[in-house]
């Protein structure tokens, strides 16, 4: 028998990223998440722009989470991936991790909180894009 | 009131709907529903139909019920449930059963068998604080205090909350929204959990604290479409009939006899 949950979060992704494109990003990488916000009766769009501090994969139910700091205040947000509520995810830019998970920033700030930027086109090619 | 449906949990996932939120939702599928017996006021003194559903190897099937499936002419089914229906809503035997049964936002009550959690204390099963972790106790930090009082009465009440066995009975979700239905593939999906682990075997009725037949909801019951009774009615028969001579004599007997 197949797996007939997995077939509906398949066609469940499908459905909600239909027309639109989710950048491949992982951990280190900063990118700007735009999220529809209700206020009241009109809906607008809000940027949420940060580092991915981590990345969960898991088809239908993958996330990932956003840092910032907001007025010095670290601040962190956790996205579902296919939320319909993100109208788009924009990668600023790719950032050189050694590990899937950066919660080590929570702790820094400033200078110790840098991220060395991936030299440019290693990531481009890996993804097969011309940037 | 209309019968309920047997169905078979296959586990939990998530829908977002229009708004872009995610409704949690539990997937139930209707599998191989037919109606196995119904019972009548004339003959029981009440109306009910007898469903059955999923499937069960004849080799498997002990003889009296391989009586009963054989005076139904149903193929043996793995899980029979009676459902008490009004007069006008008693189905035929043999009809079988979809899940366009229930309709897009009503309410459904949910039973199924509560997952299993063995000897649990009393921390556990009825919420307990449990003893301190310091202050002179030893060994009994997740124990239940006091039971009770002295010599007068002297005894512990009848219905004290202690340790036990918990899980693994008969429990009742009321109430649940059915988000959406996919009859080609027979599912029906429920807001919330559900009781029972996946693979579990669930009853779905019409939400009883409603008091209604759901507006829309199709009447005596949602039965298959395109399936023809004479085709669907008389396969099973030579089935049950050619696998019950292949196996033993005594239960070809027993088949034989009832026919008769």
């Amino acid at each position: 028998m197949t797996n007939v949950i997995q077939e509906i979060e398949n066609a469940e992704v499908a459905r909600v990223t239909q027309g639109k494109e989710i950048p491949s990003f992982k951990a280190g990488d900063n990118v700007k998440v735009h999220v529809k916000v209700v206020e009241g009766t009109n809906e607008r769009i809000q940027i949420f722009e940060g580092v991915v501090i981590a990345r969960r994969n898991a088809g239908l139910n993958s996330s990932f989470t956003v840092r910032k700091l907001s007025s010095g205040e670290g601040v962190e947000r956790v996205f579902p991936l296919y939320s319909p509520r993100l109208d788009k995810i924009e990668v600023v830019r790719y950032g050189k991790v050694r590990r899937a998970k950066l919660y080590y920033l929570r702790g820094r700030t400033g200078k110790a909180a840098r991220i060395t930027e991936e030299k440019m086109g290693r990531r481009e090619k890996q993804l097969g894009i011309n940037k | 009131m209309r019968t309920g449906l047997i169905a078979k949990k296959l586990g939990m996932s998530r829908l977002f709907n229009e708004t872009g939120q995610h409704v949690p939702v539990t997937v139930l599928q209707i599998d191989n529903l037919q109606v196995v017996n119904i019972k009548t006021v004339a003959t029981d003194g009440y109306n009910a139909v007898q469903l059955g559903a999923g499937n069960k190897k004849v080799k498997h099937t002990t003889a009296p019920m391989r009586g009963v499936f054989a005076k139904s002419k149903i193929e043996p089914k793995s899980k029979l449930v009676e459902f008490r229906v009004a007069e006008e809503n008693l189905l035929s035997v043999g009809d079988e059963l979809s899940s366009s049964h229930f309709v897009k936002g009503q309410k459904v009550d949910v039973v199924g068998i509560s997952i299993g959690k063995g000897f649990a204390g009393a921390m556990k099963r009825h919420n307990f604080g449990g003893l301190r972790a310091s202050h002179g106790v030893s060994i009994s930090h997740r124990s239940h205090g006091s039971t009770g009082q002295c010599q007068d009465p002297g005894k512990v009440f009848k219905g004290k909350k202690m340790a036990g066995h918990m899980g693994a009975h008969r429990t009742t979700v009321q109430n649940l929204e059915v988000v959406s239905i996919d009859e080609e593939r027979g599912l029906v999906f429920v807001k919330g959990a559900v009781p029972g682990f996946a693979s579990s075997w669930v009853q779905i009725k019409d939400a009883v604290k409603l008091n209604a037949i759901p507006e829309g909801a199709p009447l005596p019951a949602g039965l298959k479409i395109a399936n023809s009774n004479d085709t669907s009615d008389e396969k099973p028969v030579e089935e049950i009939e050619a696998k019950t001579q292949e196996s033993t004599e005594s239960s070809a007997n027993v088949d034989s006899e009832n026919k008769e």
